[in-house]
């Protein structure tokens, strides 16, 4: 059992951010984080060590925020999975490594919820054959070792995250064939025009840009269907509502959009505004000692996380926040313009067949789903939702193409072995955790060569 | 030059840059992480922890999330049961 | 709107399976259904089909009723996926053990086949029970069953037949009326309150509500092959006061374990108990301790209908409400899946005045009301 003064869930930008502030005044600061590594997903680091770690635009503020959050004293923990949580005061971890698994307890005073924003994932018939990834996620295996360097990649789906993946799979080394956009010009040209007032992210888009002047930029165009042959992807056909053709392509990198993480919130009870966590100036939710910042307050970006990250900090360690509340206010109104822009079209509802899969747990197809009067129902006779994945993956799809709410958030929040109920669950010592450390390490050791 | 190490996945040794964790290792192997209730090959989706397609056999203990586990060397990796 | 001859307050297992009988008969039916039909006790619970010899008229009961189960297996649909994995009642020691001989006894004059297993032949039948117990008591007709999916098919048998299904909450439901949330009065000769533990409808139903917490694992084809109760399980089941927990794991078709089982009188909030959880884990590790490794992906809690004399209410609650349209099929405790068909063959046998196949005398409302009206009666 581990005391702390602030404890952060999620170690991306939002997280970085606060937990730095926090502890550059003072408190006592523990950062847990899922996944192997610190960064979250925009800044998600190559575990894999490069020899030219340089190559990311993203890579040198992402270097100079570990570094600082390295010496403000914050204290690291990743690969701990959160499961249970309570108001009072407690919450607790779960990390598994190859031996078995620990269960780790943790009482805090405040707590930072910086958990970030996931891929929606819309179905279409090939959605679940081998080279068919989410947009994130391809990136995310690629910094996590999968090289994909000469293969042909389609990106497709919506949001600002498939220019930013596309450029970085070729930057990996990928040909990237096509850049594919389900929202409309019409939707776009206001967001376009809008970030003339964001000379930095007008640069980054026109960054990205550079990048993938090979590549095929379509706008108002989705995708229909992926197939394959016995030896992989083969192809993908797109639309834009009157022409139909195909693609081929090695790999589909297909997402749309981004869906707030927020499940520890609902689990405490925080108040929602719609699907976000409502937080006051000061990133405080409903719940008293309870703070939000990033993406799980409004799909934003970068930006918005690292701001509200440092406002959240400075707010649990009561240090005025009034000078960054003009910035946030900036990125807020950034991340509603964004919300506008890519809006999903109703085409999408028409993509997936009766027999296509919507839950990939337990594999049930949209056909079964049809006819049930809520997302309760389904789920208890077609067993949609039941799965390890909890209805994250398949929740957004069937909100998105039956209308139904997936509800009931529980506890435990991800899977976890049976013997953290039993009573010597949370008996481990922790031990400070080096993998900070060791990412700013080898990164001077790449700079001095 | 990155550090390389050996993991054997579905009984086959394959070598990986040290830091591949073991959902990219299957991917480069072209093994499947698991089958689906209806038998369809699955491998990662989402690469954050969250799909739970990436779930494989590690050392034994099958339904982990091998996007979450780096490659350790004499790793044994299975196609989850 | 034309009356009906039966309106079935309560679309989970045992009002779908009401419902299903009455519409067999060729009646016109109505349900009512507030939430999820099936969402309550019997999404809730392990769909545990078992012959329970607490009491002989319990035994008569889930016998009788699991007859109707197997009667029926070959025709339920994949999703119910009904199983004949058999129950064994683990003996810890030699106490347990003479228990499991005078069982076995009990469930052959019943006529319900039941078959001692010696430590050998129990670690042969599960070996992932820890070494050191002394035996069981096999049940091998006893059933696994998904419980909504049954509802379901029970309900939609019953739709198909021209019964009516209104997804609504009743607001009162006595004097052959039932009035919805919606306004529409709808009317009837005859109404069935089969409600699981909400009372609202009649207060004066003696029910009270007794707390349970389940746990449901990953995928681990092979781990168990019929289900496991510990001998312990009856007298968890009888205590009024204390919260207890007993060891009760059931495999599912689908390789996944449902592990229970907790019992808490009076409490009724739906928070999962973190204590409880605690003791049911402990106790669940004496038995089986492979299960500690395995991967649990959901916990959850309900509520159970239980009655005073730990028998369901299956009759005419005209004395307990001075009502003569109102009927009862409730306060099945933990047999609500077991009991079902039975409990709807009885009401309806009843309704008809014919006699039934068992005794249906201990299940009648009227013995639980109180000495005081009896006397006026």
């Amino acid at each position: 059992m581990r005391r702390t003064d602030v404890l952060v869930i999620g170690a991306g930008p939002a997280g970085i951010t606060a937990a730095t502030a926090a502890a550059e005044h003072g408190r006592k600061v523990i950062v847990l984080d899922d996944n192997p590594a610190a960064g979250g997903q925009i800044w998600r680091g190559d575990t894999v060590e490069t020899k030219d770690s340089s190559k990311h635009a993203e890579d040198a503020p992402r270097r100079k925020a570990l570094e600082r959050l390295r010496l403000s004293g914050a204290e690291v923990l990743p690969g701990r999975s959160v499961f249970s949580v309570d108001a009072s005061g407690s919450l607790q971890a779960i990390r598994e490594n190859t031996s078995g698994s620990q269960v780790e307890e943790f009482l805090f005073e405040k707590l930072i919820l910086a958990t970030g924003a996931r891929e929606r994932f819309l179905p279409f018939p090939g959605w679940t054959l081998p080279g068919v990834f989410g947009a994130g996620g391809l990136q995310a295996l690629v910094r996590g070792g999968y090289r994909i360097a000469g293969k042909r990649v389609v990106v497709a789906g919506t949001g600002p995250l498939l220019l930013a993946v596309a450029a970085h799979l070729v930057e990996d080394g990928a040909y990237v064939s096509a850049v594919v956009e389900q929202a409309s010009l019409a939707q776009l040209a206001p967001f376009a025009v809008s970030m003339w007032s964001n000379p930095g992210k007008l640069l980054q888009g026109a960054g990205y840009r550079a990048k993938l002047w090979k590549s095929a930029y379509r706008i108002g165009c989705w995708v229909v269907e992926a197939s394959a042959s016995p030896d992989g992807l083969r192809s993908v056909k797109l639309t834009d509502g009157t022409s139909t053709w195909t693609e081929h392509c090695d790999l589909l990198a297909c997402g749309y959009h981004l869906v707030p993480n927020t499940e520890i919130a609902s689990l405490l009870g925080c108040a929602f505004r719609g699907p976000f966590v409502q937080v006051d100036s000061d990133q405080r939710t409903s719940v008293p000692n309870v703070f939000c910042a990033g993406e799980p307050t409004g799909i934003a970006g970068l930006e918005a996380a690292l701001v509200q990250g440092e406002i959240a900090g400075l707010a649990c360690a009561g240090r005025d926040v009034a000078s960054l509340q003009k910035r946030a206010a900036a990125e807020r109104s950034f991340g509603e313009r964004l919300e506008k822009a890519f809006a999903l079209r109703e085409e999408l509802r028409a993509v997936p067949r009766e027999d296509t899969l919507v839950c990939r747990c337990e594999d049930v197809r949209l056909g079964s789903l049809r006819g049930h009067t809520s997302w309760t129902d389904a789920k208890l006779q077609t067993r949609c939702g039941m799965g390890p994945c909890q209805g994250r993956i398949c929740g957004p799809a069937v909100e998105h193409l039956l209308g139904w709410k997936p509800i009931s958030v529980r506890q435990p929040l991800f899977p976890v072995p049976l013997q953290a109920f039993g009573s010597d669950a949370g008996q481990t010592e922790i031990t400070e955790s080096t993998e900070i450390t060791e990412i700013t390490e080898r990164t001077e050791l790449q700079e001095k060569r | 030059m990155p550090e390389h190490l050996s993991v054997t996945i579905n009984d086959v040794p394959v070598c990986v840059a040290r830091g591949t964790t073991v959902a990219a290792a299957m991917l480069l192997a072209e093994q499947p992480s698991r089958f689906s209730v209806g038998g369809e090959p699955r491998s990662a989706l989402c690469g954050m922890g969250i799909c739970f397609e990436c779930r494989a056999m590690v050392n034994g203990v099958p339904h982990r999330r091998t996007c979450q586990i780096v490659c350790e060397p004499d790793m044994t990796v299975a196609t989850n049961p | 709107m034309k009356p009906f001859d039966i309106l079935v307050v309560g679309a989970g297992i045992v009002g779908s399976a009401v419902a299903r009988e009455c519409a067999l008969l060729g009646w016109r039916v109505g349900v009512i259904e507030g939430a999820v039909p099936a969402g309550g006790a019997t999404a809730a619970g392990m769909g545990h089909v078992v012959v329970m010899d607490d009491s002989p008229a319990q035994l008569a009961l889930t016998a009788f009723s699991r007859s109707l189960w197997q009667a029926e297996s070959e025709k339920l649909p994949h999703s119910v996926e009904y199983e004949s994995r058999g129950t064994l009642w683990v003996a810890a020691d030699d106490e347990e053990m003479a228990e499991v001989h005078s069982k076995q006894a009990t469930y052959t004059r019943a006529g319900v086949k039941a078959e001692v297993l010696n430590a050998g032949g129990l670690a042969k039948a599960e070996p992932n029970l820890r070494h050191g117990l002394a035996g069981a008591l096999l049940v091998p007709g006893d059933g696994v069953v998904y419980p909504p999916a049954a509802a379901g098919f029970y309900l939609s048998e019953a739709r198909r037949l021209g019964a009516e299904l209104f997804l609504n909450r009743a607001v009162s439901a006595s004097h052959g009326r039932v009035i919805l949330n919606d306004g529409v009065t709808l009317s009837s000769e005859r109404i069935v309150l089969a409600v699981g533990a909400e009372c609202d409808l009649l207060p004066s139903m003696p029910i009270q509500k007794r707390k349970g917490h389940l746990i449901i694992t990953d995928r681990y084809p092979g781990f168990l092959h019929h289900q496991l109760v510990e001998l312990g399980y009856l007298k968890s089941a009888h205590t009024l006061i204390e919260d207890s927990v007993a060891f009760n794991i059931q495999p599912r078709q689908t390789g996944q374990l449902l592990i229970g089982s907790s019992r808490q009188y009076g409490n009724e909030d739906s928070a999962v108990d973190a204590e409880i959880l605690r003791r049911m884990m402990d106790r669940a590790r004496e038995y089986m301790p492979g299960l500690e490794k395995l991967s649990a992906l959901r916990v959850w809690t309900g509520f159970r209908a239980a009655t005073d004399d730990k028998l369901p209410l299956i009759g005419p609650a005209a004395e307990l409400a001075d009502d003569p349209s109102l009927w009862l099929a409730a306060g099945f405790e933990g047999l609500g899946i077991t009991n079902a068909p039975g409990a709807a063959r009885l009401l309806v046998d009843g309704m008809l005045d014919r006699k039934s196949e068992i005794d249906a005398k201990p299940f009648l409302p009227a013995r639980l009301m109180e000495p005081a009206r009896l006397a006026h009666a």
